[in-house]
């Protein structure tokens, strides 16, 4: 009657399945980071003064830093010296201009990963900005949005081309030592995606990076920064994969979002990094650093995630909610299988007066899988009639996977209102045996229940990149209850 | 159509169907009555294929083939449906979702084409009209928050959809209003056909007056102890189990030939 613990061991069978390496001639870094490693990357890219300074600043910060305790996670060292801090595939030209010039291998890669940067994109309206190890390869619709006055093109162009807003907003929501991944991150990331969205415009499409990493004992470090300006609005995606590979590989990107007066900015991630294999071995490390500033009033910041990648992963998106009736939000649906460990959550900080956040959090654990939801609410003083809702819900498959949950709460103003509800269940039999016996097949049954759990988040993401995210679940827990 | 034969099956160390034999044919419905904890729906879960209860003999075949090493889907594509006593809540699996899937699995199984999500509607609001359900029940989770009668409605809605060739209502008149109880009837009713078969647990004479059974069969203990048709049901009805299941010793009734 009751499915067995043996049952339940066979939910992991599934192969991962983006994890092709694609076989590129790349200029790559040797191994090691010091001070020449990062004047090095600096100088290839042709950086002004002040990045320079400040990726230095940020270095000397992290030296002094000690390496994280790692809560929940359990963690091998890192030897920070074995990894490679730069890969760029080689190109003709210094970038690409156009998607003409861009290595045919490398789109053929993007086409495997399902994201073909001519054709599908025009198709579905999304404009996508592709990261392969270090560097940014295409930026599709970019005249489009150009006409609409938006930036959207990698990190090291918008370096070159819009270097005040760079200088005005890097390291202005997450400060170069703010913690030892960011720290890391400020020294030596090499690319990423930078988005400005002028004043009163609504963002004519769905922006949306892919991030891979090809190159072996590469680290990805990428940049984010997006900015809204007064009553812009923008949705922008990220999805991630790697290929298959014994070690560890590390990934400790920085995220900034910064939503200026009425400005509304909804981020939404699908992580699908290289997991490890069924025996743990393998996998990325995922070490993110997301935040985003509400810094106007009425704006609001909303981060979407489906994690469900990775071997460890280690996030906490947050909002620090400065302006008045500012909005923030976090949904969040991580699944971990096998030996993958996730400890995630959100930061909801709120400064503003009357300034309101929302917490949806969905953890899966299957397998020897753990998971782990820790989120801080803090409501300082001045946040007069501030209010948190926040939820926690826990599905367990198997008994040697585990959830925990982690709230904290600080309230320093009375007026305030905090609420929250946890839960954690099982995939019932009772449901299994149900379904079954209406005529689904064991495995879609499972997909179908999972999917019913996480659908207060998946209803959240865009359209499209649901559907996505729907499939990558049920494909990660395929074979998962025997 | 379906044929047991001397069933014996435990969950754990304890034996719940001690030797259980019944031959339903196309075109007829059976009751099964008994008491609480004689093992009902530990038969209707097993002829459903539910994992857990141990067959330790005996067979069961349906349609001519042993079913036994089927699973749960693979029986319900062959069109056996049970319509269980208490319905599972699925949050956030809608309603018509399921449905669709189990519909749409079955027609597969049967090389009929899908039926796409505009076909289903059609299809799924007649049935509904049927049930005298609301159209708002197409949106909500399954069986979430329904109330106990809504619950055993959507169950036999479910069987309306799927139409099969075997049916088995678990309690399904119980927690159902007047009204409801009719409407149920009406819907196992306009089921009913030469090629179908019922098979209902019941504790009650009233779903009977509605629905009229072929056999009546008196489950306790986990082995039949009496068949008949409808009149022993409101027999049944009149005077409990108790003749039935006591020794006959200080019986006066004339039940047949018990004893040495
Ligand atoms: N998983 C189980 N573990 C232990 N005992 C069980 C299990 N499932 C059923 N039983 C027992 O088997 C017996 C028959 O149960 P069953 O549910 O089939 O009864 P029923 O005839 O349907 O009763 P009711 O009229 O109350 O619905 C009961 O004594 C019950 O406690
Ligand atoms: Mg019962």
């Amino acid at each position: 009657m009751s499915t067995t613990p043996q049952d339940l061991e066979q939910l992991v069978a599934q192969k991962y399945r983006h994890g092709f390496v694609t076989d590129i001639e790349s200029d790559t870094l040797a191994p090691g980071l010091d001070e020449n490693v990062i004047r090095h990357i600096s100088r290839i890219k042709k950086e002004p003064e002040f990045l320079l300074q400040w990726r230095l600043k940020a270095f000397r910060h992290w030296l002094t830093m000690p390496t994280p305790n790692w809560a929940h996670l359990k963690i091998a060292p890192i030897d920070y010296q074995a990894i490679s801090y730069y890969s760029a595939p080689k190109a003709r030209t210094d970038a690409p201009k156009s998607l003409d010039e861009v290595d045919p291998k490398l789109l053929e890669t993007y086409d495997k990963l399902g994201i073909p940067l001519h054709e599908r994109a025009r198709l579905a309206g999304v404009a996508v900005d592709a990261v392969f190890d270090s560097v940014s390869v295409a930026t599709t619709f970019k005249d489009r949005l150009a006409k609409a006055g938006v930036i959207f093109c990698s990190f090291s162009d918008a370096v070159q081309q819009h270097p005040q807003l760079i200088e005005q907003y890097l390291g202005s929501v997450v400060p170069h030592g703010d913690n030892y991944f960011a720290a890391l991150n400020s020294a030596v990331f090499t690319d990423g995606s930078f988005v400005y969205i002028p004043k009163g415009v609504r963002c004519p499409m769905e922006l949306s990076t892919y991030f891979r990493i090809n190159a072996a004992n590469t680290g990805q470090f990428e940049r984010t920064l997006i900015i809204a300006d007064e009553g812009a609005t923008v949705s922008y995606l990220e999805g991630c994969t790697a290929p298959m590979r014994d070690e560890n590989q590390l990934h400790a990107a920085v995220v900034e979002l910064v939503a200026l007066k009425d400005a509304n900015i909804k981020y939404s991630t699908v992580q699908n990094w290289y997991p490890g294999d069924e025996n743990g071995l393998g996998g990325i490390y995922n070490f993110v650093t997301k935040r985003g500033d509400c810094r106007g009033a009425n704006s609001k910041i909303s981060w979407t995630q489906v994690e469900t990648g990775s071997a460890i992963t280690w996030k906490y998106p947050s909002c620090i909610l400065t302006g008045d009736h500012s909005v923030g939000e976090f949904y969040s649906v991580a699944l971990t299988n096998h030996y993958q460990q996730a400890d995630t959550g959100t930061k909801m900080i709120h400064i503003g007066r009357n300034t309101k956040s929302t917490i949806v959090s969905k953890g899966i654990s299957a397998g020897h899988g753990q998971n782990c939801y820790r989120g801080l609410v803090k409501i300082l003083a001045g946040a007069e009639g501030a209010r948190n809702y926040t939820q926690c819900d826990s599905l367990l498959m198997g008994d040697r996977c585990g959830a925990h949950t982690f709230p904290y709460v600080e309230v320093k103003n009375s007026t305030a209102s905090v609420e929250h509800e946890a839960s954690t269940s099982k995939i019932s039999d009772d449901q299994l045996f149900y379904c079954r016996s209406r005529g689904i097949s064991q495995e879609d049954a499972v997909s179908m229940i999972v999917n019913g759990f996480c659908k207060a988040v998946f209803k959240e993401l865009p359209m499209e990149f649901a559907v996505e995210a729907q499939n990558l679940l049920s494909v990660s827990l395929e074979g998962a209850v025997g | 159509m379906l044929s047991i034969k001397d069933l014996h099956v435990n969950v754990g160390d304890k034996q719940i169907l001690k030797g259980i034999s019944l031959e339903i044919k196309a075109g007829e419905v059976h009751a099964i009555m008994g008491p609480n904890g004689s093992g009902k729906s530990t038969l209707s879960q097993v002829l459903a294929g539910r994992d857990g209860y141990e067959v330790i003999s005996g067979s069961i075949t349906y349609k001519g083939q042993d079913i036994l090493a089927l699973s749960p889907e693979e029986r319900a594509r062959e069109g056996v449906f049970l319509a269980l006593q208490y319905p599972v809540e699925i949050p956030g699996v809608n309603n018509v979702y399921l449905l669709k899937a189990g519909l749409n699995a079955i027609r597969k199984h049967r090389s009929l084409p899908e039926l796409d999500a505009f076909e289903f509607l059609t299809l799924i609001k007649e049935k509904m009209k049927l049930m005298h359900m609301d159209e708002s029940f197409l949106n909500r989770g399954v069986n979430e928050g329904f109330s106990g009668g809504e619950k055993k409605r959507n169950e036999i809605l479910q069987m309306a959809v799927l139409e099969p060739s075997l049916a088995l209502l678990d309690e399904t008149d119980s927690g159902l209003d007047i009204d409801a109880l009719k409407i149920v009837a009406h819907g196992v009713n306009s089921l009913r056909s030469p090629e179908r078969a019922i098979l209902m647990v019941t504790h009650y004479q009233r779903l009977l007056d509605y629905i009229t059974p072929d056999y009546v069969h008196v489950l306790a203990g986990g082995k039949i102890i009496k068949s008949g048709d409808k009149t022993l049901a409101l027999e049944l009805e009149k005077r409990g189990y108790d003749w039935l299941t006591q020794v006959p010793a200080i019986n006066t009734d004339n039940t047949g030939a018990i004893g040495a």
